[in-house]
C-alpha cells in the first residue's frame, strides 16, 4: 500500500472521485513487468520468413507423416491469398511476415529428450524462475499465494512450451493410468494420428481466418489432450508458453477432446521477455466436447505488453473455439488478459448439441499503449442451449479496450437463452473503452439479453450499504468485490490466486 | 468501386433531374459527386451493411406500390402548416401558403442561404463509415425545402408526400436551420413513390429546439432510404421519432454531432412489421463532443410473419466530452418463429467521467401476463394488442407533445388491432 501510494504521488494523472488509489497504483504497476528477463541459451533458427520450405522444415523437425505436411501446405497456399483483417479497433504498424523467425528451438533439444530429466537444466531453471517448476509435486508451488491453498492432493500436470518446442509434460504415467492422453501436439501427431486426423481442424478449419490459417501452416508445437469416456481427469492440466528468442513468432496449436461424460479443467499461462521489437503470437485452440462432457479452459495471459511508449510487446492474434458437439456438452472459458501490446482474441462456443452450455468470463486490463479487442461468440444451434457472457474491461494510460461479441440464435435453436453483461472502467482521460456486440435472434422462443455499462458504482447498492451503517469506502469495496468475484471465482484456485495478484484491483466506478 | 458512370447508372434510383440545374447548390452537388466516386457504393460484404442488403436500392427498377385511398389519418386533425410533395416534388398549389410566424420556408432552389448548409453535414459524416447513398442524394437533389426557424413556431410544419401512380423513384433533400432559442416541430408522412432516397440536414444553434416525427404508412411496400444529419450546438435539443408500419426494405440513418455543451438528443422509433417482406433498419450514430451532453436512443420493434428488424446504434464519446450521459435501448418482440431481430448496439468511449449504458433484449410475449389479462375477461386479441402497446410505450414517450403522441399511439393501436387479428399471434 505504501508503495502504491508513492506510485500515485509520482504521477500527475488526474483521478476522478470514486476510483481509489490502490486501483490506480495496481494498474500502473503492471508496467513493472516481472517476467521480462530472458534465458541465455543457444538456439537454432530456421531461416527468416514463411514459405513452402519453412513449412516443410517445421513438419520435418517434428517427424510428421506426409498427410500432416500436406495439410500445412494447403493452409499456406490459402493464407497466401488472404488479406489481414482490419475490422478490429486496433492500430499497429504493418507486420512484415517475412521478417520473423517461424521456428526456434534450443540446441539442446535437437535430440528429443526421453523425459524431463534429460532436459537442459538451464531450460528447467527458466520455468523454475517463472514459478512453474517442472517437477511432479503436490501443488503448483511457484504460483504466488498457492501456499495458502490447502494441498489436499491438488495436482497440476504441465506441458512446457519454449519458443517452438515442447520440453515435455509432467505426470504422464499417472494420467495414462486414467486413460488420459496429455502430450505435446507434435508427439500426438506421431503417437495418436487417428485422433489428430479425426479432430484437427474440425473446430477451427484450416483456413478459418487469416491468423488461424497462418497457424495451420506453421504451428510448431502445443498441447494435446484426450479424456476418455466417463473419466474425470484426475488433475488439472496446464500449458505454460514462454517466448524467449528475439524476432521469433510463436505459433502453438492446442487440441482438446473430451469424450462422452468426461471432465477436464485446463489452464494456460504465458510470458515473454522485454524486447524493443514486437513479436508475433498466433495460436489456435480447438476443443471438441461430446455428450455430457465438460471442459473448463482458463487463461492468464501475461505476455510482455510493451513499454510505456508502446515499444515492443507481443502481438497476440489468437483463435480459440469450443464445439459442444453433442447433447448437454458444456464449456467454460475464463480469461484474465493483462499482457500483450495487441490482443485479438475471441474464445467462442458452438452450441450444437441440444441443451449444451457455453460460458465466457473475461477480465481484460490494458495500460500505457496496449490495445485489446477481445470478446466471444456464442453460436446457438441446438435446442434449449444456454450461454452467459460476463466481460469486464479496464483501460488506463493511453490504452484502448474493446469488447466485441456475437450472440446468434439460429431458427432451430428454440427455447435458448443468452445473458450478456459487459462493464468498462476508464482510468484517466486518454484511454478508451468500447463495446461492439452483435446480436442475431431468429426464433421466437429464445431470449437474449445484453447490457453494458460504463459508469460509477451503483448508487442504490451504495445507499443500501450506507443506510445500514457501512462507511462509504467500505461500501464501495463491498459492491466492487461482488462485481469482480463473478469472473475471478470462475477460475481454478491456483489461477485465482495469480489472477488476484495481477488484478488486485478494486473496480470502482465501473459497476452499474 | 469508384466508377465514373456511377451516377448515370443509378439515375433511376436517384430520380435526378437531367440535366441538373446550374444554381447556388451546384458546387455542393459537384463536391458530393466526387465523394460518391471516391466512396463507391456499398456491397453485400460491407460490414456496415451486414444486416441489410443494399441491392434493393441499386436495382434498376423498384416494384410499384399499391396506393391506398387518401392521405391517411395521421396528423390530419392537427392544426398545422401543410406542405405537399408529389413524387418527391414540391407542389405549391396543393400546399398551404408558405407563411408562418417564426419560420421562413422556401423550396430549396429559391433559398440562397441553403447553399451554406446543403451537403455540409452530410459531407462530414463519412467517418468512420461511408454513407454513399447520402452523398448520391446531395449530388443529385433538386427538390426539397429550406426551412429557417427564427422564432418559436406555433404550429407544426407537416410535409405530406403523395405519389401520382406508385411507380416513381423520389429523391429530396431538406435543409433546416434553427436559430438560437428558436423552436419548431416538423412532421413527415405519406407515400412518395415506389422507392425513395431522402436526406435531411439540420443545424441547431445555441438553445434551439427541433422536434421531428416521421411516419411510414401501413400496408405500403415502399423501399425507403433516409438520412438525417444533425448538428446540435450548446444547449440545443433534437428529438426525433419514427413510426414504421409495414413497408419493404427501409433504412433510416440518423447521424448527430453533439457539438456544443449541454446538448440534448433523443432519437426513438417504433416499428411493426407483419410479413416476410418487411425489413426495417435503424442505424444511429451519435457523437458527443461537448460537456454534459445527454443522448437517448429508444427503439422498439414488433415482428411477425417473417419480418426482420435491424438496429445498429452507436454512441461515440469523444476525448474531453466529460459528464456525458448516454443511453441506448433496443428491444424486439418476436410474435412468431421466422421473424428475426438483428442488433449491433455499440459504445465507443474516450472520456472517463461518463455514464453510458446500452441494453438490448429479444423475446416473445409473456404468456403469464397474457393469461392474467385473459383471466380478467380481456379477449386474447385485445390482450395481445394491449401488451404490444405497453411494450412500445417507452419509445412513444420520446414524443414530447402529448397531442401528437396520442395520435401516434392511436394509429399504432389501429394497425396492431388489424394486423394481429389477421395474423397468427391472435
Amino acid at each position: 500500500m505504501a508503495e502504491a501510494a508513492m506510485a500515485l504521488d509520482d504521477t500527475d494523472l488526474e483521478v476522478r472521485e470514486g476510483v481509489d488509489a490502490q486501483t490506480v497504483a495496481t494498474v500502473q504497476n503492471m508496467g513493472a513487468y516481472k517476467y521480462g528477463w530472458d534465458t541465455d541459451i543457444e538456439m537454432e533458427f530456421a531461416p527468416k520468413g514463411v514459405n513452402e520450405d519453412i513449412v516443410r522444415l517445421i513438419s520435418e523437425r517434428n517427424d510428421e507423416p506426409e498427410w500432416m505436411t500436406e495439410w500445412r501446405l494447403t493452409a499456406l497456399r490459402r493464407w497466401q491469398d488472404m488479406a489481414e483483417p482490419k475490422w478490429a479497433l486496433l492500430n499497429y504498424p504493418a507486420i512484415d511476415y517475412q521478417d520473423q523467425y517461424y521456428y526456434a528451438r534450443p540446441k539442446s533439444m535437437a535430440e528429443r529428450p526421453k523425459s524431463l530429466d534429460d532436459v537442459d537444466p538451464k531450460l528447467l531453471a527458466t520455468y523454475e524462475k517463472l514459478g512453474i517448476p517442472l517437477k511432479e509435486q503436490e501443488i503448483l508451488a511457484g504460483v504466488e499465494g498457492a501456499g495458502a491453498v490447502p494441498a489436499e492432493g491438488r495436482k497440476v500436470a504441465v506441458d512446457a512450451v519454449f519458443d517452438s518446442v515442447s520440453l515435455g509434460t509432467t505426470f504422464k504415467d499417472e494420467l495414462a493410468k486414467a486413460g488420459v492422453i496429455f502430450c505435446s501436439i507434435s508427439e500426438a501427431i506421431r503417437e495418436h494420428p487417428e485422433l489428430v486426423k479425426k479432430y484437427l481442424g474440425s473446430v477451427v478449419p484450416q483456413s478459418d481466418n487469416y491468423f488461424a490459417t497462418l497457424n495451420s501452416a506453421v504451428f510448431s508445437d502445443g498441447s494435446f489432450v484426450y479424456i476418455p469416456p466417463n473419466t474425470r481427469c484426475p488433475m488439472e492440466l496446464s500449458t505454460y508458453f514462454r517466448i524467449n528468442a528475439e524476432n521469433t513468432g510463436q505459433f502453438e496449436r492446442t487440441l482438446i477432446i473430451a469424450d462422452k461424460g468426461s471432465y477436464v479443467s485446463y489452464l494456460e499461462g504465458c510470458t515473454a521477455p522485454k524486447r524493443d521489437t514486437a513479436q508475433l503470437h498466433a495460436a489456435v485452440v480447438e476443443i471438441v466436447i461430446l455428450e455430457d462432457a465438460e471442459v473448463k479452459y482458463s487463461t492468464v495471459q501475461n505476455w510482455f505488453p510493451g513499454d510505456e511508449e508502446g515499444r515492443g510487446g507481443i502481438y497476440n492474434f489468437v483463435t480459440k473455439r469450443a464445439d459442444c458437439r453433442e447433447a448437454r456438452a458444456k464449456v467454460m472459458w475464463t480469461q484474465v488478459e493483462t499482457g500483450s501490446a495487441i490482443t485479438w482474441k475471441y474464445p467462442s462456443c458452438i452450441l450444437r448439441g441440444d441443451e449444451s452450455q457455453g460460458e465466457f468470463y473475461s477480465i481484460a486490463i490494458t495500460n500505457n499503449r496496449q490495445q485489446a479487442d477481445t470478446g466471444t461468440k456464442m453460436i446457438h444451434l441446438g435446442k434449449n442451449t444456454r450461454s452467459r457472457i460476463v466481460s469486464k474491461g479496464i483501460s488506463a494510460g493511453q490504452a484502448q479496450n474493446t469488447y466485441r461479441g456475437l450472440v446468434t440464435m439460429h431458427p432451430k435453436a428454440t427455447d435458448s437463452r443468452n445473458y450478456t453483461q459487459c462493464d468498462s472502467l476508464l482510468i484517466g482521460d486518454q484511454c478508451g473503452a468500447h463495446t461492439v456486440p452483435y446480436i442475431e435472434v431468429k426464433n421466437m422462443s429464445s431470449r437474449v439479453e445484453h447490457e453494458a455499462t460504463t459508469s460509477k458504482v451503483d448508487e442504490d447498492q451504495l445507499f443500501y450499504c450506507r443506510a445500514r451503517g457501512v462507511g462509504e469506502e467500505e461500501a464501495v469495496a463491498l459492491v466492487v468485490n461482488g462485481f469482480c468475484r463473478e469472473v475471478l471465482q470462475a477460475l481454478p484456485m491456483e489461477f485465482a490466486m495469480e489472477a488476484q495478484s495481477l488484478v488486485a484491483i478494486s473496480l470502482e466506478g465501473s459497476v452499474g | 468501386m469508384a466508377d465514373q458512370a456511377l451516377l448515370s447508372n443509378d439515375a433511376v434510383l436517384v430520380g435526378a433531374a437531367d440535366p441538373l440545374p446550374q444554381d447556388a447548390l451546384t458546387p455542393a452537388r459537384e463536391a458530393a459527386r466526387e465523394r460518391v466516386e471516391t466512396l463507391g457504393l456499398p456491397g453485400r460484404r460491407d460490414e456496415y451493411w451486414r444486416f441489410t442488403r443494399p441491392d434493393a436500392f441499386l436495382a434498376p427498377d423498384a416494384p410499384a406500390v399499391p396506393l391506398p385511398e387518401g392521405d391517411g389519418i395521421l396528423f390530419a386533425e392537427v392544426d398545422r402548416l401543410k406542405l405537399v410533395f408529389v413524387d418527391g416534388r414540391f407542389d405549391a398549389s396543393a400546399s398551404d401558403a408558405l407563411e408562418l410566424d417564426g419560420v421562413e420556408i422556401a423550396p430549396l432552389s429559391e433559398a440562397p442561404w441553403a447553399a451554406s448548409l446543403y451537403g455540409s453535414l452530410e459531407g462530414r459524416a463519412h467517418i468512420p463509415v461511408p454513407r454513399p447513398f447520402a452523398a448520391l442524394n446531395t449530388a443529385a437533389a433538386v427538390e426539397g425545402l429550406a426551412i429557417h426557424v427564427t422564432g418559436k413556431v406555433s404550429r407544426p410544419i407537416h410535409i405530406l408526400h403523395r405519389s401520382s401512380d406508385g411507380t416513381a423513384d423520389a429523391l429530396w433533400h431538406h435543409v433546416i436551420r434553427v436559430e438560437p432559442g428558436a423552436e419548431a416541430t416538423i412532421l413527415e408522412t405519406g407515400i412518395a413513390g415506389a422507392r425513395q432516397n431522402a436526406v435531411i440536414e439540420a443545424d441547431i444553434a445555441e438553445g434551439g429546439r427541433l422536434h421531428m416525427i416521421a411516419a411510414k404508412r401501413a400496408g405500403v411496400p415502399e423501399l425507403s432510404l433516409g438520412h438525417l444529419f444533425a448538428r446540435v450546438a450548446e444547449g440545443g435539443t433534437l428529438k426525433s421519432f419514427e413510426l414504421a408500419l409495414d413497408g419493404r426494405v427501409m433504412r433510416r440513418e440518423t447521424v448527430v454531432e453533439m457539438a456544443g455543451d449541454d446538448a440534448v438528443v433523443h432519437v426513438a422509433g417504433a416499428s411493426y412489421g407483419r410479413d416476410k417482406g418487411f425489413h426495417h433498419d435503424d442505424t444511429i450514430f451519435i457523437s458527443h463532443a461537448g460537456l454534459r451532453g445527454e443522448s437517448r436512443q429508444v427503439f422498439k420493434k414488433v415482428l411477425q410473419g417473417g419480418a426482420t428488424g435491424v438496429f445498429q446504434g452507436k454512441i461515440l464519446v469523444k476525448p474531453g466530452a466529460q459528464k456525458t450521459d448516454g443511453y441506448q435501448i433496443s428491444q424486439a418482440l418476436l410474435l412468431d418463429d421466422g421473424s428475426q431481430f438483428l442488433a449491433k448496439p455499440e459504445l465507443e468511449i474516450h472520456a472517463d467521467d461518463v455514464k453510458c449504458s446500452h441494453g438490448s433484449t429479444t423475446g416473445a410475449l409473456d404468456e403469464t401476463a397474457l393469461f392474467y389479462l385473459r383471466s380478467r375477461g380481456v379477449p386474447r386479441p385485445r390482450a395481445v394488442v394491449l401488451m404490444v402497446l405497453s411494450f412500445l410505450a417507452a419509445a412513444l414517450e420520446e414524443i414530447e407533445d402529448e397531442a401528437l403522441r396520442t395520435q401516434v399511439a392511436d394509429r399504432l393501436d389501429e394497425a396492431l388491432t388489424e394486423g394481429l387479428n389477421d395474423g397468427g399471434a391472435a
